[in-house]
């Protein structure tokens, strides 16, 4: 089962080594992970979704809360948090198929960050399960490259 | 007070009350050897740095006191990695310094230069690469606090050559207690105590099993106390040897794949398992979902990723084994009377059948048992010494037959299974415990791995006995390969007789080296070299092909023995 997990740690160089080595020394999987500064400047939060039994997702926490450089460790109910992800999508357009590819950005409140000759990039937020069904329906058209941050997730309230 | 990073390193090292360090100098940590030799802090010079970090964790394990060790960057610190490893899994307290290639050169492949903390990372509780000369009073101060409290380990400061070298305004630091992310919880939950009191009042068959935990917490004295005051039997994994006297009554002695047959069976037919200290290792527990199925567990640990990480459990406790023991006991004294002893009557009377039926006997005949010299150097030291181990078949005829009644008096890499531990840790030990007589229990594979540290020994006039138990094979492998392997020796064969010489090589390093082929001859070497007062190698030609017994094979349930 899919844990989102904030985990708060010292703005400090070599911190997000330790837990992303933590994640492959004990064997848990890691499906996306994003880091940033905080509100205060000396902290990080790096928010991960791991791929876990309830039995594992407790060793997770358990673990992480044994760094030295990790200040706390909240792990992210779906229904009690606010979750997005930003993906930016490089799709395939010729003159004949780019009206009807930016209508589909537009009905996924998508922008249009760049055109090319024979490609436009857009960028588009939401949660896995919109942006898997975004891609799905420019995947006909061709999409040479997608890059996606990872999820970053807040406590609702 | 204008001073250098390396004289701030020394500083910081003397505030602490280090009084010793293990190391080996080299060109990115000369700084700070210049300055370490006008330092009242005593040095000592191994011949390997693995040989200086094992040391420092046999100091550690032998004092109760953080053990130091230094060396270069580069080779010096890969150098390092085993025994960080080693001091890390069996939560011994351990700071490493490591010299680092200089600053503006980190990153470009320079002599000499490793990602030491890179490389570290998995095995230490924390490390630290210094930037700037007026972190390091800070940081060393915080190495210290990590690597003693909570659940005790190693931590590593590398420090590159132009840091150490730099000049900086030294400002004496405030003394840190606590860390933003770092506070280890050692008061237990008092409903939880009171639930595990109820729990044990109520059981019939209860075992308490104590780990190491008890021994760095020094819980002992609570130990015995909990287990006289309701008669509750006590079996020791081989980290807590010497938590409970093993000549006492209650002790089962060692539990696991070379343990008692009666302690295995203890802990499968108990009701109840009060763990302290422990963390129900594979192997302590044998096959997991055979493992004391009758038993509810009470589980008392300073780590809480430890509880209900191997095996569920009905009672948790995290907190110092200590505070929580004495808390448990205040609970419970109130609540039991004499009654409680005739309760357990029947437990104690089956747990006798089974110490008359399966008992840990030392082997008879003509030949020369390993047991017999374990056994021996038992009744010669009158069950005074520290021993100290390698690791394989003898380290676990040491820790069958030789009895320990106090705690700090066993010292064995145990999660690690660290070959070549125990003659620098020994070394380690004699220093730190100048009073006490220490027998390091070797192997012939074992101690070939670290003999160098013979040099160490004498040098330095460390009167250390090395008793190498010589089957002539690596012994614990040749014996899996006996068992489940078809008796298909492969590559364990030593070759003894044709090379080394062990007499001869301890006579080149200058130690008293003396061989041991009969029976009759075993206590007077071992007396003589004990009087000696000086670094003496015995060389026991034992029976090449005895086993340890009783074991539980590998995936097995723990009631299911050979040799049992």
């Amino acid at each position: 089962m899919k844990h989102t997990l904030s985990v708060l740690v010292e703005n400090k160089p070599g911190v997000l080594a330790r837990v992303a080595g933590l994640f492959s020394r004990r064997g848990f999987n890691i499906d996306s992970l994003a880091v940033g500064v905080t509100e205060r400047p000396e902290i990080s939060r790096i928010t991960v979704v791991v791929d876990v039994e309830e039995h594992s997702l407790e060793q997770v926490y358990k673990q992480l809360n044994k760094l030295i450089n990790v200040i706390k460790v909240v792990d992210l109910p779906d229904d009690n948090s606010v979750q997005r992800e930003l993906v930016l999508v490089k799709v395939k357009a010729d003159p004949r198929s780019r009206a009807e590819i930016i209508e589909i950005a537009d009905i996924f409140r998508g922008k249009i960050i760049d055109v090319g000759r024979g490609t436009i990039t857009i960028e588009v937020t939401g949660t896995g399960s919109k942006l898997r069904a975004f891609e799905d329906l420019l995947k006909p058209y061709g999409i040479p490259e997608v890059v996606r941050t990872g999820v970053v997730a807040l406590q609702r309230g | 007070m204008r001073i250098s990073g390396a004289q701030a390193l020394i500083k910081s090292l003397e505030n602490e009350g280090v009084e010793v360090m293990f190391g080996y100098p080299g060109g990115q940590i000369m700084p700070t050897y210049d300055v370490l030799f006008d330092s009242k802090m005593r040095h000592i010079l191994t011949r390997h740095e693995q040989g200086a970090a094992h040391a420092a964790d046999g100091y550690a394990r032998a004092t109760g006191k953080v053990g130091v060790c230094i060396s270069t960057s580069g080779p010096g610190a890969t150098n390092l990695v085993t025994g960080l490893a080693t001091a890390g899994m069996d939560s011994s307290a351990l700071v490493a310094i490591t010299g680092q290639v200089a600053t503006h050169v980190i990153g470009t492949d320079a002599f000499q230069e490793a990602d030491t903390t890179g490389i570290t990372l998995p095995v230490v509780k924390h490390n630290y690469l210094i930037k700037h000369p007026s972190e390091i009073a800070g940081v060393v101060q915080e190495a210290f606090l990590i690597a003693s409290t909570g659940r005790r380990g190693a931590v590593l400061i590398d420090l590159p050559s132009d840091v150490q070298r730099a000049e900086f305004d030294y400002k004496k630091p405030e003394r840190i207690t606590k860390l933003p992310g770092y506070k280890p919880t050692t008061a237990g939950h008092s409903r939880q105590i009171k639930e595990a009191a109820r729990r044990i009042i109520a059981s019939k068959r209860p075992v308490i099993y104590a780990g190491g935990g008890v021994i760095a917490a020094e819980a002992s004295r609570e130990l015995r106390a909990l287990a006289r005051l309701l008669d509750i039997p006590v079996t020791t994994t081989l980290m807590a040897k010497g938590a409970f006297p093993e000549t006492h009554r209650l002790s089962l002695g060692m539990l696991g794949m070379h343990g008692t047959s009666y302690a295995n069976y203890v802990m499968m037919e108990s009701d109840l398992i009060v763990a302290v200290g422990a963390r129900f290792d594979d192997r302590i527990t044998g096959r997991l979902d055979t493992f004391a199925t009758h038993a509810r567990k009470i589980h008392i640990d300073i780590d809480p990723a430890e509880i209900g990480k191997n095996v569920p459990v009905d009672v948790p406790i995290v907190g110092d084994a200590k505070k929580v023991l004495k808390d448990l006991i205040e609970v419970i004294k109130p609540l039991t009377g004499d009654s409680r002893k005739k309760d357990l009557a029947p437990w104690h009377r089956q747990i006798s059948k089974w110490k008359k039926e399966y008992p840990l006997l030392v082997p008879g005949g003509d030949s020369l048992k390993p047991q017999y010299v374990v056994d021996q150097i038992y009744r010669v030291t009158k069950g005074d010494a520290v021993v100290v181990t390698d690791v394989g078949q003898h380290q676990m005829w040491a820790a069958q037959f030789y009895k320990t009644t106090r705690p700090r008096h066993f010292i064995s890499s145990g999660g690690l299974g660290t070959m070549g531990f125990g003659l620098p840790a020994s070394i380690g030990v004699k220093v730190g415990v100048p009073d006490a007589r220490v027998v390091n229990i070797a192997g012939d594979g074992s101690v070939q791995m670290n003999s160098q540290e013979l040099a160490t020994a004498v040098l330095n006039e460390i009167p250390v006995v090395i008793a190498v138990i010589n089957n002539g094979y690596l012994g614990m492998v040749r014996q899996w390969q006996e068992l489940f392997f078809d008796k298909r020796y492969s590559h364990t064969h030593l070759r003894r007789g044709e090379s080394p010489d062990f007499v001869k090589l301890a006579e080149a390093y200058g130690a008293i080296g003396d061989r041991v082929t009969d029976r009759s001859e075993v206590a007077p070497a071992l007396e003589r070299a004990l009087a000696a007062d000086r670094t003496a190698l015995i060389d026991f030609i034992v029976e090449p092909e005895e086993n340890v017994f009783p074991m539980v094979a590998p995936g097995a349930s723990l009631d299911d023995m050979i040799g049992g």
